[in-house]
């Protein structure tokens, strides 16, 4: 068990490094940093001094080992604009793409586990047909453009509900919706043949030759094992959540993270943006650690090998 | 070694003829026998027609501007023409321009899979074959890469190399190929412990030969449902960049930039963002359709289950 989560962590690190590789040199495809953030009318001398400034007279790879010690103490440098702290920014924007996430995850997971359950035990039926088809579609739909449907629904003709922002405790609906709906999709399908594979085994059948209330069996023999790559799934499509967010926060203008990246992009804050990648993969990955060692402790047949 | 080919060759002959002639015929009776299968189809074959020959029955030119007609709601009627599905905010009508926008969503879809799946293949056939070291270090790039969200890696992509039509298409060629080479090394530790590779090398086949004539043609089938998969992915992609305004630029028409003019007139024009968005869902529909086809025609272990 220890061994386990030992190698788990180092893998963790190992791919924290990569990531961080990866991030430092995509935000210096576009060639020089300095050249791209420098107002028009500086002289060679004042873009010489700039680039002292932020560092980039020094050769790469000394550039790269200040960027990841400094990230590692939390510190990512300064905004080009905000002239603050990038972390300072991430933080205070972090909580509200979290809220979304869990907001959209609590949706996908009460619409997709049920849906998905009875779909596996009336196969092949009308209602199967009906809840696959959905999920297809569901599946197909740019998330964004949902959104904006539920816009023109809800806040344009029926003026039920906000159409942008993070004033009122109502406007996490739409956004969530949005984001869920994409994610019961993606689920459900999931969750069919997780329990298909799951109903054919042999425990399943003694289960209902023992005499076993049908409810008993579905719920207490086939879902729990069905769970395990439910999970794993979940875990996996919550990239596509976090991903999925930063269209759809700019979509409500909701003040997360992603909106946070898409606004530092379009004015060339390359620091936000390095910093704002780094905490997108940093949540993806801690979660997916998270989940792995739960369902080690959750399942016997792993845990005890 | 001459009798060994000859001997090959015949058998492959008896084996191939009849098979072969009515190839097309089986490929439409195995179609016609499963829904899905024939919807996919039908709505890839619609779209990529469109794509090919939407200028001969585009009902008007997609960029011609009526300043007299804007705005109008859908079945709008002059004495220019007819506009079934409306007009945008220069008049434009929405339905020529939903034509014009399928080109664009064809070419990203299909260039830039065809570059990852390439580069992906490759990879992961090399990542699996050769083993140890290597895969372990190469299987550790990929973890890394696919640790960032596939949208989120691509919207940073753009946003510092910036945008356009071919420098999208090969960000999303150079991003996508990660899955590829995950599944196929994957695949290839499977295949490569199979008799019939065993086999082959002591027939005396050299390394690449049996790498290329062997393994490859058997876990190229995963690649190909894996293909059709990402073309929906990365013609949702596309929308949601152009959305952005970080993909494709005007006056280029895509079914992306048209959903980010309709959210402009939200309160007043619904008919901007409503029937691109219903473009972007049917043909990435038809896409998932035919993916889920050719998986369970292609993948033996899925065939005949759910």
């Amino acid at each position: 068990m220890r061994g386990f989560f030992i190698s788990r962590l180092v893998q963790l690190c190992v791919t924290m490094f990569i990531i961080s590789v990866v991030v430092f040199f995509i935000l210096r495809l576009s060639g020089d940093p300095i050249l791209v953030v420098a107002p028009d009318f500086f002289s060679q001398e004042q873009i010489e001094q700039m680039r002292k400034f932020w560092g980039f007279d020094k050769p790469l790879g000394e550039q790269y080992l200040t960027f990841v010690t400094k990230a590692i103490t939390g510190d990512f440098g300064k905004s080009y604009l905000a002239k603050r702290p990038a972390m300072e920014l991430i933080l205070e924007r972090l909580g509200y793409t979290w809220m979304l996430a869990a907001a959209a995850a609590a949706i996908g997971l009460t619409i997709a586990i049920p849906l998905g359950i009875l779909s596996a035990l009336k196969r092949n039926s009308l209602l199967d047909l009906i809840i696959t088809s959905l999920s297809s579609l569901g599946t197909a739909m740019p998330s964004f453009w949902l959104g904006l449907m539920l816009i023109i629904i809800f806040s344009v003709y029926l003026r039920m509900l906000p159409a942008f922002g993070a004033l009122e405790p109502k406007a996490i609906i739409m956004p969530s919706v949005t984001l869920g709906v994409g994610m019961a999709a993606r689920l459900s399908r999931m969750t069919r043949s997780a329990m298909l594979e799951v109903l054919n085994q042999d425990y399943v059948r003694t289960a209902h030759s023992k005499g076993l209330l049908r409810q008993t069996v579905v719920m207490r023999h086939a879902l729990r094992n069905a769970l395990i790559p439910i999970v794993t799934v979940f875990g996996l499509q919550l990239g596509w959540l976090l991903g999925g967010s930063v269209v759809v926060e700019s979509v409500f203008s909701w003040p997360g993270l992603g909106r946070l990246m898409i606004d530092s992009i379009s004015v060339r804050d390359n620091t936000v943006v390095q910093a704002g990648l780094l905490f997108f993969a940093l949540s993806f990955i801690l979660i997916n650690y998270v989940i792995d060692v739960l369902y080690i402790m959750l399942d016997p047949r792993i845990r005890f090998q | 070694m001459d009798v060994q080919h000859s001997s090959q060759a015949r058998v492959g002959q008896i084996a191939d003829m009849p098979a072969r002639r009515s190839a097309p015929m089986r490929l439409l009776a195995i179609l016609l026998k499963s829904p899905v299968g024939m919807a996919g189809s039908l709505i890839v074959t619609g779209i990529v027609l469109l794509a090919f020959f939407g200028p001969l029955i585009s009902p008007q030119d997609p960029q011609g501007r009526n300043l007299r007609a804007r705005f109008k709601a859908p079945g709008y009627t002059d004495d220019i023409g007819s506009y079934a599905l409306g007009t945008d905010q220069l008049g434009r009508d929405i339905l020529s321009r939903i034509i014009a926008g399928s080109r664009v969503s064809v070419l990203v879809g299909v260039v830039s899979v065809l570059i990852s799946g390439t580069l992906g293949v490759i990879y992961g056939l090399i990542s699996g074959f050769v083993g140890g070291i290597l895969d372990s270090v190469l299987m550790r790039i990929v973890d890394g890469l696919l640790a960032i969200p596939f949208i989120i890696l691509v919207i940073a992509i753009s946003g510092v190399v910036g945008a356009g039509l071919s420098t999208l298409i090969l960000i999303l060629g150079f991003t996508g190929w990660t899955t590829y080479a995950r599944v196929i090394r994957g695949e290839v530790l499977k295949v490569r412990e199979m008799e019939y590779v065993i086999a082959a090398y002591a027939l005396g086949q050299n390394r690449l030969k049996v790498m290329l004539l062997h393994i490859m043609p058997n876990v190229i089938s995963s690649a190909i449902v894996l293909a059709a998969v990402q073309v929906g992915v990365t013609i949702l992609a596309e929308s949601s960049l152009s959305f952005l305004g970080l993909g494709v630029k005007p006056p280029t028409v895509t079914w992306g930039l048209m959903l980010s003019d309709g959210r402009q007139y939200i309160n007043s024009a619904w008919w901007m963002t409503a029937y691109p968005g219903i473009a972007i869902t049917i043909t990435v529909l038809g896409v998932v359709f035919l993916g889920d086809w050719l998986r369970d025609l292609l993948d033996p272990n899925v065939r005949g289950r759910a």
